[in-house]
C-alpha cells in the first residue's frame, strides 16, 4: 500500500515539476498571491496545527469568493504553500528555508506553537520575510528584537492581566478603592506560567494592590494544601492559578476539599482540564481565560460577527463541534494578510512589513493593532466564567455578553 | 515569611490544618516507601520503578473507575493484578539482575521506569487524570480546619496495611523466610529457605502496595504518565533517611517529611518545600554520618 502511494506521490511530484516547466512561473503569480506555512499536521501538535490549518484554508476561501484581495489596482486570488513540520521546531525552521529560499515565498503565515514559531522567527528575520503568525503566545517570542513578526493573539502576559483590571473595576463599582484588593497567587516555576505571573505583576503594580501569597509551584508538585492553608488565613480577595493542566486540575480540586474561596477565582488551562466534567459545582464561578469567544461583539466586514464566524465555519465543517479559539486566530491572520497587501499597493516584502507595521484594523477576532516588538495589544484577552457548566463570556465587560457573577458564591 | 509565621502563633488552629494535610501526605509515602525498603533490604535491588509503578496502579483504578468499580473497592483488583505484574517482573528482569553489581539493578528497574512511562504514555495518552472520589469533607472550626474523608481514609487504609505487614513478616512462615533472607541469603537457603521464591514474593508484595498506593494518589491528587519519578525520589529519600529495614523509622521520617514540607510551604513559599526536604535529607545524613565517626572513636 505505501509502494502505492510513494509511487503516486512521485507520479504527482513528476506531474507537477512538468507543470511548472510548461507554465512561465510569472504567469502563474499573475493572478494569486501565495503565502507560505509550515504546519503541525503530524505528531503531537497534530490536532492543533489541523486547527489552525482549517482556520487559515476558510479564511482563503471567504476572501477568495468575495473576489480576492486588491493591491496597486489589480485583483489577486490568496493561496497557501503548506509543509508539515511534524510537530518539531527544528523542522519548521528548515521548512521555512525552503519555502522562502526555493519556492520563493514573500509572505508567511506561522507555524502552531510557541515552538516551532520561536524556530520560525529567526529564519524569517535573515530573510527580511514578514510573518503574521496566530499561534504562538510566549512572551519571548517578542524581546528579542525581531521586526518581521506580527501575532494576532494575545500573549502569555495577558492570559491573567483581564483579572486583575476585572477586580479594580468591580472594586470601584462597588465603592472600594482598587488598592485595598489582597491578591494571592500561585503559579508554576515554568516560562509559560512566569510569563502569566509578570503580567498579573505589572497591573498589581499599576493599581497598588498588595500580593499577599505569591508561591511558585514545582513542576512536580501535585499538592498546594500548603498555600491554601496560607489562603485561609491570609483571605485574598483574588486568588489566581496558572500550571497547565495539573495546576487547574489540583486548585480546582483541593479549593473544593479545603473550603477555600475568594471573590475572583482565576486558573489557566480550565477548558483544557475540563473542570467542569470533573468536578462539576465544584468548578462553578471559575474564571479562565481564553483567546476568544464566539458570543463577542466583535465584527468585520469579511466575516461579519463572530457568531456569523461560529455559524459559517461550523456549516463548511461538520467535523467540529465547536470552533476553537485556534481556528479563529487564525483566520484573522488571513485577514490581517489581506488588509496589509492591499494598503502596501505591491507585492513587495518590505512594503508588506511596513504596512502590517501600521495595521489598524477591526476583525470578528477582535481589533488588531501592533506594538513596535510586534505584539497585538488591543486584543485582551477574554475571562469566561463558569456559570451552570457552561464558559460564560464576563470580561473585559464592554465586550462581555453577561454579566459577572460577584463575590463567587461557594459551591456546596 | 514572619508575617507567615506570626498568623501559626496568633491562630493556633491552622497549625491543625497543616499537620492533618501532613499527615494525610506522609501516609500515603510512608507506604510507598514501606515498599521500597521492603525490596532493598531482603533483594539489595533499588527499585526506581517505584513511583511508575505507583502510577500504574493509579491508571489501573481510572481504568476499572470507567467501567463503574469505586477506587475503594479497585484497590483489591488491583494490588492483585500488581501483585501478578510484580512476580512475572521478577521471573522476567529481576531475577536475572539479583545477584549482579548494584549498577546492573539500578539500570534494569530504570529501563522497567522507562517502558512502564511509555506504556501509560501510549495506552493513556499524556494527560493528566484524577478519580473523583465522590466522598465529602469534615470542617472543623468554622471551615477553618478542612480534611476530605478520602484522606482519612487514606490513612486509615495505611495504617491497616502497615500493620498487616508487621503481623505478616513477624509471625508468618513465609515472613519468618522473608526476613531470615533479609539477614542473611546464604544461610537462609542452607537451612531450606527457597529464596528465589522469597525474592518473588517481596517483589510482588511491593508491587501490590505500590498499586494500593497509586490507587489512593488518583483519589487524592493527580496521575500522569510521567509523575511516577517524583514518587520514586521521595520513597527513596525517605528510605535513606531512615535506614534499611526500619518500619517505625519509615514511619516517622515520613510524617516528619510531610509535616516540615506542609510547614515549609506555609512560611516560606511552595517553591521552597522540595529544598527544604533535600537540605533536612543531608542533615539528616551529616548528622549520622558524625554519629558513626564518634562511635567508631568511641571503639576505638
Amino acid at each position: 500500500m505505501s509502494k502505492r502511494n510513494g509511487a503516486l506521490a512521485q507520479g504527482l511530484a513528476a506531474a507537477a515539476a512538468i507543470a511548472a516547466i510548461a507554465l512561465p512561473p510569472q504567469a502563474f503569480a499573475e493572478d494569486t498571491i501565495e503565502l507560505g506555512s509550515a504546519i503541525s499536521i503530524t505528531g503531537k501538535y497534530s490536532q492543533e496545527g489541523k486547527n489552525a490549518k482549517d482556520g487559515y484554508d476558510f479564511a482563503v476561501k471567504k476572501i477568495n469568493e468575495k473576489g480576492g484581495v486588491k493591491v496597486g489596482g489589480k485583483t489577486y486570488k490568496i493561496e497557501v504553500k503548506y509543509y508539515d513540520d511534524e510537530s518539531t521546531p527544528a523542522r519548521t525552521a528548515q521548512l521555512l528555508e525552503r519555502l522562502i529560499s526555493q519556492d520563493g515565498i514573500k509572505f508567511v503565515l506561522g507555524p502552531y506553537g510557541s515552538g516551532p514559531t520561536k524556530a520560525a522567527a529567526p529564519v524569517t528575520e535573515k530573510y527580511k520575510i514578514p510573518m503574521v503568525e496566530a499561534e504562538g503566545a510566549s512572551r519571548s517570542l517578542f524581546s528579542q528584537g525581531y521586526k518581521y513578526i506580527f501575532a494576532a493573539l494575545s500573549t502569555s502576559e495577558q492570559y491573567l492581566s483581564p483579572v486583575v483590571d476585572l477586580a479594580a473595576e468591580l472594586a470601584q463599582k462597588n465603592g472600594k478603592s482598587p488598592s485595598s484588593i489582597k491578591i494571592g497567587m500561585a503559579f508554576e516555576n515554568d516560562p509559560f506560567s512566569l510569563d502569566v505571573r509578570s503580567g498579573v505583576m505589572d497591573r498589581v503594580k499599576h493599581y497598588k494592590m498588595k500580593v499577599v501569597i505569591d508561591d511558585k509551584m514545582p513542576r512536580d508538585l501535585s499538592d498546594i494544601s500548603a498555600t491554601l492553608t496560607k489562603v485561609k488565613a491570609l483571605k485574598p480577595d483574588i486568588l489566581l492559578f496558572s500550571g497547565h493542566t495539573k495546576g487547574a486540575l489540583t486548585a480546582t480540586r483541593q479549593m473544593s476539599e479545603m473550603g477555600v474561596n475568594a471573590k475572583i477565582i482565576a486558573i489557566t488551562h480550565c477548558e483544557s482540564a475540563d473542570l467542569v466534567g470533573k468536578f462539576g459545582k465544584a468548578a462553578e464561578g471559575i474564571m479562565c481565560p481564553t483567546q476568544w469567544a464566539e458570543t463577542l461583539k466583535y465584527k468585520d466586514p469579511l466575516f461579519g460577527t463572530a457568531m456569523d464566524f461560529n455559524k459559517a465555519f461550523l456549516a463548511a465543517h461538520p467535523d467540529y463541534k465547536e470552533v476553537p479559539y485556534q481556528v479563529a486566530q487564525a483566520s484573522a491572520a488571513v485577514e490581517i494578510w489581506a488588509d496589509a497587501l492591499h494598503r502596501a499597493g505591491k507585492l513587495d516584502k518590505e512594503a508588506a512589513r511596513n504596512a502590517l507595521a501600521k495595521t489598524d484594523l477591526d476583525t470578528f477576532y477582535g481589533h488588531i493593532k501592533f506594538a513596535p516588538d510586534g505584539r497585538n495589544l488591543t486584543k485582551p484577552m477574554v475571562l469566561r466564567q463558569i456559570q451552570n457548566g457552561k464558559y460564560i463570556v464576563v470580561a473585559p465587560t464592554k465586550y462581555a455578553a453577561d454579566p459577572v457573577v460577584y463575590p463567587r458564591v461557594a459551591p456546596q | 515569611m514572619f508575617d507567615n509565621l506570626q498568623i501559626l502563633t496568633t491562630a493556633p488552629v491552622f497549625n491543625l490544618q497543616l499537620l492533618l494535610n501532613g499527615i494525610s501526605i506522609a501516609a500515603i509515602f510512608a507506604l510507598i516507601a514501606y515498599g521500597l525498603g521492603l525490596v532493598w533490604g531482603v533483594t539489595s535491588v533499588k527499585n526506581l520503578s517505584q513511583g511508575d509503578m505507583v502510577m500504574m496502579g493509579g491508571y489501573l483504578a481510572y481504568l476499572l473507575h470507567n467501567h463503574g468499580v469505586h477506587p475503594i473497592v479497585a484497590i483489591v483488583p488491583v494490588a492483585i493484578i500488581m501483585f501478578a505484574f510484580g512476580w512475572i517482573i521478577y521471573r522476567l528482569i529481576i531475577k536475572r539482575v539479583i545477584e549482579l553489581d548494584l549498577f546492573t539493578s539500578l539500570l534494569a528497574t530504570f529501563g522497567l521506569a522507562i517502558v512502564i512511562q511509555q506504556a501509560l504514555n501510549l495506552a493513556f495518552g499524556p494527560d493528566v487524570r484524577t478519580i473523583k472520589s465522590g466522598f465529602g469533607n469534615y470542617s472543623f472550626f468554622d471551615g477553618t480546619v478542612d480534611i476530605t474523608q478520602i484522606r482519612l481514609i487514606a490513612i486509615g487504609l495505611c495504617i491497616a496495611l502497615a500493620i498487616a505487614m508487621v503481623l505478616f513478616l513477624r509471625f508468618s512462615r513465609m515472613g519468618q523466610a522473608i526476613r531470615a533472607t533479609a539477614q542473611d541469603p546464604r544461610a537462609a537457603r542452607v537451612l531450606g529457605v527457597d529464596t528465589d521464591t522469597v525474592y518473588a514474593l517481596t517483589f510482588s508484595l511491593n508491587a501490590a502496595i505500590c498499586g494500593a498506593a497509586g490507587v489512593l494518589i488518583a483519589m487524592v491528587w493527580v496521575i500522569a504518565p510521567f509523575y511516577g519519578t517524583a514518587y520514586s525520589i521521595r520513597a527513596f529519600v525517605i528510605v535513606t533517611a531512615s535506614g534499611l529495614g526500619n518500619l517505625p523509622g519509615v514511619i516517622f521520617i515520613a510524617l516528619a517529611l510531610g509535616v516540615i514540607e506542609q510547614y515549609s510551604g506555609f512560611i516560606l513559599g511552595a517553591q521552597f518545600q522540595q529544598a527544604t526536604i533535600v537540605l533536612l535529607l543531608l542533615a539528616i545524613l551529616i548528622f549520622r554520618q558524625l554519629a558513626l565517626v564518634r562511635h567508631r572513636r568511641a571503639l576505638q
